[in-house]
């Protein structure tokens, strides 16, 4: 069962980082007669699959006919991709296309790697952040550790969306994807260290009385190096459960934010702007291929939630 | 004991307010742009320093924190811009909307998830404890922000249910009667948007909370006494085993305002969220800072009355807190 997750995790993040190589169809380029286009339908032949091209029949009910005269053959590992066809008029939608005519499977996979990097480095910030401050604080008694245990007491029961918000929108609201990208992990890290630094704090004031950091301070280990070779590593399980938890709830924080407009910019492909099209309430529930970024978001939250099993905590 | 419990935390959700109020307020205040931006690019230098001078946004930051903060105390929270009127009563309305969603959604979720969860911890293995194990695994792996945009699409599929907002136009001036009828018609969607995840993560706390209570001493003394099995999990196992439940109600409160936005964001509910989320992007400041307070106050009641049970169901609490 934790393998089944911890694979899941492994095919997403595999298929992001060789986006390029598995992606039939470059992430940008729009294919004007194919707005919202269905799937493309894989038929079998012994010469290998085929698909069909996609004809336009009614550009406002956006109706797909199949043009079963001429199968078009699917390729393999050409023109440095997986799998494509090599006509222009015919691509290969694995998962259909959006509102621009762009093939959402492409996007959704160069979409994963800018929604899993904002997640994982903002994860990684937020872990090694709150290992240090939930450290000091507990080897450090006094006012230092009751100013930072109270300041993190506050963070947490604040609800992150809304502060992730507030902070975001006083930043001026149109910004490059590079300057986006240092803002929400920046963000992100600041909203998700106080839960890593309190369990932290409560380990490191446990292990402080044990025998083992008795030993090493009598030895003369001074106040750095017990904290760093003896007592943060015994809260490095703990740290590694929180950091599993963080990971969707920053991918989830990503996809929020973009999707409502305060993350990347919508020409930018991550999970959270191609969300965006599934917003629009008249064209959902002719294009449910637009879900796919949330089956996405499903999935990886599914992968971690069976990984780090009988953790219960809202997302 | 008790008293000095109550004071402390009533302490903390007061400053919890004061704090959040006015972060929001000043960063607002210190964003680039203002709300004379909503004037238009017509507007004369005049209009626009007036505009300023109504709004104290001439005057420095902490001054016109100390402005809104007294004004505050006696429950003017000022004017919104965008909106033309004072904030109280639009706080107010919005506030009142996302707590009728915010409610429904803790009550479905509490009663399921617990009676669920009950359910899932004290039988031994079966089918059904495994269907609802996996399906809870599953909904907590699915934030609001899927669930709203997974069941506003079976309902735009189906037509079961109607797809957003929180009235239809239809019943402008309708009976009370039809009103709430109307209300209640549009309120299960996103319900259930909110209670989907919170009832899985209730289930699986509880779940985990009874079967270990289960194995303690004196659950078998109570079984050994007599009692029926049944009656041991309910009367002796359950209360103990709600400590966990209470001990994440703090924080469950938060997440739901989270997921709460975008549920009310997804389904154009009229809540605080949706107006929160205009008042920034307009920098709006008195609004924005009225959103703020209105949605602070819901988190602070609700952690006191998260800490509230927590000392009800764990006499610890209350004598840590004393010491």
């Amino acid at each position: 069962m934790k393998k089944s997750g911890a694979a899941l995790l492994v095919i997403v993040a595999a298929a992001s980082i060789a986006a390029p190589v598995v992606a039939p169809n470059d992430p940008n380029s729009r294919f004007p007669d194919l707005l919202y286009a269905p799937p493309s339908e894989l038929h079998l032949s012994s010469s290998g699959p085929y698909i069909y091209t996609q004809r336009l029949i009614s550009r406002l009910e956006r109706k797909f006919e199949d043009d079963r005269s001429r199968p078009v053959p699917i390729r393999f590992l050409t023109a440095g991709r997986l799998m494509t066809t090599t006509e222009r008029s015919t691509p290969l939608l694995l998962l259909g296309a959006d509102g621009y005519g762009r093939d959402i499977f492409a996007r959704l996979l160069y979409g994963g790697r800018a929604t899993l990097a904002v997640a994982l480095i903002a994860t990684l910030g937020a872990a090694c952040l709150g290992a240090l401050i939930g450290g000091i604080c507990g080897q450090a008694s006094g006012w230092l550790d009751t100013a930072l245990s109270r300041f993190s007491e506050f963070v947490l029961v604040l609800p992150t969306i809304y502060v992730a918000l507030a902070l975001r929108a006083v930043m001026p609201l149109v910004l490059p994807p590079p300057t986006v990208f240092l803002l929400l992990t920046g963000i992100f890290t600041l909203l998700g260290w106080p839960i890593v630094a309190r369990g932290v704090r409560a380990i490191v004031l446990a292990e402080r009385e044990r025998d083992y950091v008795l030993a090493a301070r009598a030895a003369g280990a001074g106040p750095l190096r017990l904290l760093a070779h003896h007592l943060l590593p015994a809260a490095g399980g703990y740290v590694r459960t929180q950091a599993s938890l963080l990971l969707p709830a920053f991918i989830l924080a990503e996809a929020t934010m973009s999707f409502i407009g305060l993350g990347f910019p919508s020409t930018t492909a991550t999970w959270g702007t191609m969300l965006q099209e599934a917003s629009n309430v008249a064209l959902l529930g002719d294009a449910p291929w637009t879900l796919a970024p949330a089956v996405a978001i499903f999935l990886v939250v599914l992968g971690v939630n069976i990984v780090v099993r009988d953790v219960a905590r809202p997302v | 004991m008790m008293a000095r419990f109550l004071i402390r935390r009533t302490t903390f959700a007061l400053l919890l307010i004061l704090v959040s109020s006015s972060a929001a307020l000043l960063l607002t205040r210190l964003a680039p742009g203002d709300l004379t931006t909503e004037l238009g690019p017509h507007a004369t230098r005049a209009e626009i320093a007036a505009a300023r001078a109504r709004f104290d946004l001439d005057r420095p930051p902490l001054d016109q924190w100390r402005l809104w903060a007294s004004r505050a105390l006696r429950f003017d929270l000022g004017q919104s811009m965008a909106y033309g009127r004072p904030v109280a009563p639009l706080v107010a309305r919005a506030a009142a909307n996302s707590a009728v969603l915010g409610f429904t959604a803790l009550l479905v979720a509490t009663v399921l998830g617990l009676s669920l969860g009950i359910f899932t911890g004290s039988s031994r293995k079966g089918v059904a404890v495994s269907v609802i194990r996996a399906a809870s695994v599953a909904c907590l792996s699915l934030p609001p922000l899927v669930t709203s945009l997974l069941l506003v699409f079976v309902a735009a599929r189906t037509g079961w249910l109607p797809l957003g907002g929180m009235t239809t136009t239809a019943t402008l001036a309708p009976t009370w009667g039809a009103w709430i009828a109307d209300v209640a018609a549009h309120l299960p969607l996103p319900v259930m948007a909110l209670a989907l995840p919170l009832s899985a993560t209730f289930e699986r706390l509880q779940s985990q909370a009874i079967g270990e209570t289960l194995h303690q001493p004196f659950v078998a003394a109570a079984t050994a006494r007599g009692v029926s099995r049944q009656s041991a999990i309910l009367h002796h196992a359950w209360p103990v085993s709600l400590r966990a439940i209470c001990a994440i109600y703090g924080i469950v409160i938060g997440a739901l305002l989270s997921g709460s936005f975008v549920v009310e964001y997804v389904t154009a509910w009229p809540g605080l969220g949706r107006l929160m989320y205009d008042a920034l992007k307009a920098r709006d400041i008195y609004l924005v800072a009225g959103c703020a307070t209105a949605g602070a106050s819901f988190l602070a009641v609700g952690t006191l009355i998260g800490d509230l049970l927590l000392a009800a169901v764990d006499p610890r609490v209350r004598e840590e807190s004393a010491r």
